[in-house]
């Protein structure tokens, strides 16, 4: 993995292009979430907080085996659990590892107007940089999986940074490293994909699962987190994993046409109220006379 | 030398009769919701474009500027909300409107003596009024979806989304009135400008641009039709 100090390709907010984007050519990180294996231990939560230096937080009984609704800011990493019934009756409890997606076109780095506070590293992580954060809150409109979450004593958005901490020192991501059923993956992005469809058809050919695929989702470019889901056509039954997620239209819309033409029409304002006074003047009253059409 | 006298332009060149426009309490109204408001805007247009968001250095840097923004938003909207209570009478758009509005290009052409008389404020100024008023509702409204936003649950995430674009476009409608507006009070309309600082206009500027108001306030009738 990388080792070398973490290049940037894409920042938040900035006014022009990213200094030095795309110098050099790295391995995209990808974490592979094999759901089929989990058995829902949360050593992988445990193991997040550890390492971010967070508290347990209090947990909330729902009647399930789910600890707490979703993720928190301080609570980057949750296994969501969901009692599904399949179609031949048969009762599943499915188990998925909830984080930030790692999104290759973030609508999070997309909907950000504060310069540099979310950026993408040239491996594909994508990073809050808490002092360049002004807790806007614009990144939770523009995420499609509902992932950045706010300090509210603090002021910062803040959530899974897939370690790229460790990462950069050439070390997996905590929750991988304490995987004991080896559900987790961590890896290129390319070697990741091949594993995770050999598992796909593997549950497909051998264990009757003929649903069974990968979960990498086009609509956001492709994501640095991918799962192995049972049913790869029902993600929604995993803790409402969008079927396409996509940057809300809006918030596209927002971030570009409706920029320019915001910006054309201010400038249009200004431009406009000029060339009247250059054309017509002032409206005198008092003791001048009011000037004809614009003549002098 | 009275103060009145200092504040007075120099090219009004009369005898010093003064009519009252705006009361103290108007006035002070007026200036909470247009330095508010430019507050707002500074701050606004720093989180609209990264072009722009070196304006919010101008107001102590990002985090400051978007803890303030909402809260001089509430005052701005405060402010807009007084105005309604105190103008919302003056601000009906009546007949004497509609047939100035149908010689408008001479108001735009500086011809003002081809206009039909009109009352306190003209058919602009309430166009400008309606629009702050309608588009300020908007962007509380909008605002407060924007503010809390965690708050609003996923299942209903559309409303964030409807926020973020209430937000924009009121904001850039407000804009645009507010372009004209402090172009047509400042450069324009001369003596407008003293009488939102002072509250006092020439009984020629208001024969000229409010000869129904001014017959009113002259005569001391309250009748309007």
């Amino acid at each position: 993995m990388s080792q070398a100090t973490l290049e940037i390709r894409k920042i938040s907010g900035h006014a022009g292009p990213a200094p030095g984007a795309g110098v050099e050519r790295s391995e995209q990180v990808c974490k592979l979430v094999d759901t089929t294996t989990c058995i829902g231990c949360k050593a992988c939560e445990v193991a997040c907080l550890e390492w971010n230096g967070y508290s347990f937080s209090e947990t909330t009984f729902n009647n399930s085996y789910q600890t707490m609704p979703e993720t928190a800011w301080n609570y980057w990493n949750l296994i969501k659990f969901n009692e599904h019934e399949r179609e031949d009756g048969a009762l599943m409890l499915l188990m998925r590892k909830d984080q930030c997606m790692h999104c290759a076109e973030p609508g999070c780095l997309a909907a950000c107007p504060a310069d540099g506070a979310i950026v993408q590293y040239s491996n594909g992580i994508v990073d809050f940089q808490q002092q360049n954060c002004i807790g806007c809150g614009y990144c939770v409109s523009g995420c499609p999986f509902n992932i950045p979450k706010f300090n509210s004593t603090t002021k910062k958005m803040f959530k899974c940074t897939l370690c790229s901490d460790r990462v950069s020192q050439g070390l997996e991501p905590a929750c991988i490293k304490s995987c004991p059923t080896g559900c987790l993956h961590f890896g290129t992005k390319d070697d990741m994909l091949f594993l995770a469809e050999k598992r796909a058809q593997q549950l497909r050919e051998n264990f009757g699962l003929e649903k069974a695929g990968v979960y990498d989702p086009p609509g956001v470019g492709g994501t640095g987190v991918i799962y192995v889901l049972h049913d790869a056509t029902n993600p929604e039954a995993y803790g409402g994993l969008p079927k396409d997620p996509q940057i809300p239209w809006i918030v596209q819309f927002w971030k570009g046409p409706a920029k320019w033409i915001g910006n054309l029409a201010m400038l249009g304002g200004i431009i406009g109220v000029t060339l009247h006074y250059l054309r017509f003047g002032p409206k005198h009253v008092d003791g001048w006379k009011s000037r004809k059409g614009g003549q002098p | 030398m009275s103060v009145s006298q200092v504040f007075s332009p120099a090219h009004t060149g009369d005898d010093g009769e003064r009519i009252l426009r705006y009361t103290l309490g108007e006035r002070v109204n007026h200036w909470i919701g247009g330095l508010t408001y430019i507050y707002v805007l500074i701050t606004g247009l720093a989180f609209w474009s990264p072009y722009m968001f070196w304006l919010a250095v101008l107001v102590g840097g990002g985090p400051a500027a978007r803890f303030w923004h909402p809260w001089l938003g509430l005052v701005y909207a405060a402010s807009v909300f007084w105005m309604y209570k105190l103008w919302r009478g003056d601000m009906v758009i009546t007949k004497e409107d509609r047939a100035w509005h149908g010689a408008v290009e001479h108001y735009i052409r500086n011809e003002d003596e081809n206009l039909p008389p009109i009352w306190r404020f003209n058919w602009g100024q309430k166009l400008f009024f309606w629009l702050m008023f309608y588009g300020t509702i908007l962007l509380v409204l909008s605002g407060c979806g924007l503010w809390w936003v965690e708050s609003i649950p996923w299942s209903l995430r559309w409303l964030r989304y409807l926020s973020v674009a209430v937000h924009v476009i009121a904001a850039l409608a407000t804009i645009g009135g507010f372009i004209i507006h402090v172009y047509m009070g400042t450069a324009m309309v001369r003596g407008g400008f003293t009488s939102i600082i002072r509250g006092e206009v020439s009984p020629a500027w208001a024969k000229t641009h409010h000869r129904l108001w001014y017959e009113q306030v002259t005569k001391g009738t309250n009748t309007r039709e």
